[in-house]
């Protein structure tokens, strides 16, 4: 453990030491049917790219030099290319894409087919479906181990985390967590998995070796009624020590230290926030807030909102490139 | 012919094969209807169905059996069928006699309290998925009588916070003449009342029902409508039309240039098409799948009932009625079912508390309850009888 954390003060050192560079975010908007670009620096938007319909998920390649993006309503991949900032191609998805996640040696893609009780295997390669793997109803929330070899899905009407093996696409243990889980994320060290519950209003530890919830983070923000406390979105910062979470419809992010599982604080951001993103350098974290249409970009050092920047019709996704 | 013999029992109904071990733990619903003459809507544009309500049950045996396949538990559907002059008492016994424990009521409030006054029904937990009778929620309410339909007084009080949301408070009231649109309309009253609003006029409808298809009919509507509908100033009419027998031939032809709401119009509903939030979309695209139409309140609230003991058994990891039961009526229950945040039982009269749609004919106008509305435990409680105001003593 000091080990691991060694050099992670030593990386984050040698990116302090790095000139400054101005990140790029992207965020898909799911009403507007396209994605904004966001240049980090000015905080403005700089471009919007048309995708096709309901765009939801969104992630990079492995080298960053593309954009994979989850069109619902049209039951595929638009593939952007950073650089010419277009939609370069297509990838079959099965029906209703709404999240995926690559796995971390980039080839690939395991979609959550929200209409279809399943998850997809795209090999991003040959663009072809690979593997299918029959789940609980509802399957959305996808999380992928640091070493690729464990998959979990979450299935938001059956309220389970399935945990599979990815090299022979079988579900090896289902956990029960609280009602509509939608997001799942690995720790760093890939031992504990974090399953948001939007109806339920926990958030879920899982323990990756005994597969048992080992907390569940439960949360209150005062003149906000319960119900509309739904955690969303996972972020965590690379050295392990804290957590983010989306709570939805209360309009405010909860930081959370990750040694407690306490709550230390809840960032009030735009409304109906869903999904994070944590800038390279960790200063920063992104919020898309689908009601209000923009994106906060909370200022870490500072402890609060330093800007809202307006995007297209119902944020969805975010995602940051150095 | 006993009473007995004229049940058309449909028996075991098992969707799919669920993959669950040699010895798996089996939880049996029942459902219980009655044959009726399809409803038949005034408008074209709505299929006549037979089959509301029972295709709502059987979708979620098949989301339950889904996720009992994970933890082996299996889920079966008992459909019986009552004629229309059956006994329902008989059916419920033939139910009880199967060991059925957990039943769900497709029926109205006449039947449904034929069902309660049975011994049978007393070691069962039943659900009424169909019946928005006040009165069964309070003077007749019973302890092992669970509503997930809204009431009446829920959508009442729904629209008229949406109404005084908007400011329209003068209403003209329309009542049709079937004891529910009496009962509908009653609730619009006490809806006026809470939330201050006025009703400037009612009237009765007493046009003759005919036939909805008439050539030239709309010369007939065009000529009776903008008469009947004058009224001193209003803001909106309210139409209490349950039995769909003229609600829709009255927007566009009012008297004065006024929105319709009600059971027509704008309506307050637990369920409709036009709702693609919370992943509804997902719930209607399985169920037009499955039953070729659709999903109506009626199926939704079946859903809802069996989708309940599903959760139940998916938390508390048994198969036991009685330990669902508990677990149902108890504290940490949540029913997850598009509305955007979990539903629960109101212990003081076993009503779903829920949020209720206004959904316009093409597209979903709001969700109730409206902001501003504030309750010191649950926002939703703002709608629908409140503890201190129920009269239900038997729970």
């Amino acid at each position: 453990m000091t080990m691991i954390r060694g050099i992670l003060l030593a990386l984050a050192g040698f990116a302090v030491a790095l000139p400054v560079q101005a990140d790029t975010i992207f965020v898909s908007n799911e009403k507007g049917n396209s994605i904004s670009v966001i240049d980090g620096e000015s905080l403005k938007v700089t471009g919007t790219i048309k995708v096709g319909r309901r765009p939801r998920g969104i992630t990079f390649n492995q080298d960053m030099t593309l954009i994979y993006v989850c069109i619902g309503d049209d039951n595929r991949i638009d593939v952007v290319d950073v650089g010419s900032r277009k939609v370069v191609g297509r990838m079959p998805s099965g029906p209703d894409p709404e999240l995926f996640v690559l796995e971390p040696g980039g080839k690939h893609l395991y979609i959550a087919n929200e209409d279809d009780n399943m998850v997809s295997v795209l090999d991003t390669t040959t663009k072809k479906i690979v593997g299918e793997i029959q789940v609980g109803v509802e399957p959305e929330g996808m999380g992928i181990s640091p070493d690729g070899k464990i998959l979990v899905n979450t299935s938001e009407t059956t309220n389970m985390a399935h945990f599979i093996d990815t090299a022979s696409h079988k579900i090896t243990d289902n956990v029960l967590v609280d009602a509509r889980p939608r997001v799942a994320n690995f720790t760093a060290d890939g031992r504990f998995v974090w399953v948001s519950a939007e109806i339920g209003g926990t958030v879920s530890v899982i323990d990756t070796a005994t597969r048992k919830i080992v907390k569940k983070i439960a949360f209150q923000v005062q003149g906000v009624p319960k119900e509309s406390i739904q955690p969303v979105g996972i972020q965590m910062t690379r050295d392990g020590q804290r957590a983010f979470v989306a709570l939805g419809p209360a309009n405010r992010v909860a930081e959370i230290d990750v040694t407690t599982f306490e709550v230390t604080k809840y960032h009030l951001v735009g409304q109906r926030v869903w999904n994070l993103a944590l800038s390279p350098d960790e200063k920063r974290l992104y919020t898309t807030n689908g009601v209000s249409n923009d994106v906060s970009v909370l200022d870490m050092e500072r402890g609060r909102v330093i800007k809202s920047v307006a995007v297209g019709g119902a944020p969805w996704g975010v995602i940051v490139k150095p | 012919m006993t009473a007995l013999s004229r049940l058309i029992l449909v028996g075991a109904l098992l969707l799919g094969a669920p993959a669950w071990a040699a010895d798996p733990t089996v939880v049996r619903i029942g459902y219980l209807t009655r044959a009726e003459e399809p409803r038949i809507p005034l408008t074209f544009l709505e299929p006549v169905a037979d089959d509301e309500g029972v295709q709502g049950a059987r979708l979620a045996l098949a989301d339950n059996n889904t996720t009992g396949r994970f933890l082996d538990i299996g889920f079966e559907l008992v459909e019986t069928v009552v004629e229309e002059d059956g006994s329902v008492a008989d059916a419920v016994r033939g139910l009880a006699g199967q060991g059925i424990r957990l039943l769900v009521a497709d029926l109205r409030a006449d039947a449904l309290l034929e069902v309660m006054g049975t011994p049978e029904a007393r070691d069962m937990l039943v659900f009424n998925s169909r019946a928005p009778d006040d009165e069964l929620r309070n003077e007749r309410c019973a302890a092992n009588l669970l509503h997930v339909t809204p009431s009446r007084r829920m959508l009442a009080d729904a629209l008229a916070q949406y109404l005084a949301f908007r400011r329209w408070s003068t209403w003209f009231l329309v009542v049709g003449r079937a004891p529910e649109d009496a009962a509908y309309a009653e609730a619009l009253r006490r809806a006026a009342k809470r939330y201050g609003a006025r009703i400037v006029q009612e009237k009765g409808w007493t046009f003759e029902e005919a036939n909805r298809r008439v050539d030239t009919g709309h010369v007939t509507a065009q000529t009776e409508i903008p008469t009947f509908t004058q009224a001193p100033e209003h803001d909106v009419l309210v139409v209490a039309d349950e039995a769909d027998a003229f609600g829709d031939y009255l927007p566009y032809r009012t008297w004065l240039p006024r929105l319709v709401t009600g059971t027509h119009g704008l309506v307050p509903t637990a369920w409709s098409r036009v709702h693609e939030q919370w992943g509804a979309t997902q719930l209607h695209s399985r169920f037009e799948r499955q039953a070729g139409r659709w999903m109506r309140p009626r199926d939704y609230t079946a859903w809802m009932a069996v989708r309940a003991v599903g959760e139940a058994a998916t938390r508390t990891r048994s198969g036991d009625a009685a330990t669902l039961a508990a677990f149902i009526r108890g504290p940490d229950f949540a029913l997850p079912a598009f509305k955007g945040q979990g539903l629960s039982f109101r212990e003081w009269d076993g009503q779903l508390r829920q949020p209720v749609l206004l959904a316009g004919p093409r597209m979903l106008v709001s969700v109730s309850p409206q902001p501003g509305f504030l309750h010191q435990f649950s926002e939703l409680d703002t709608i629908g009888d409140d503890r201190p105001e129920s009269r239900c003593r038997a729970r």
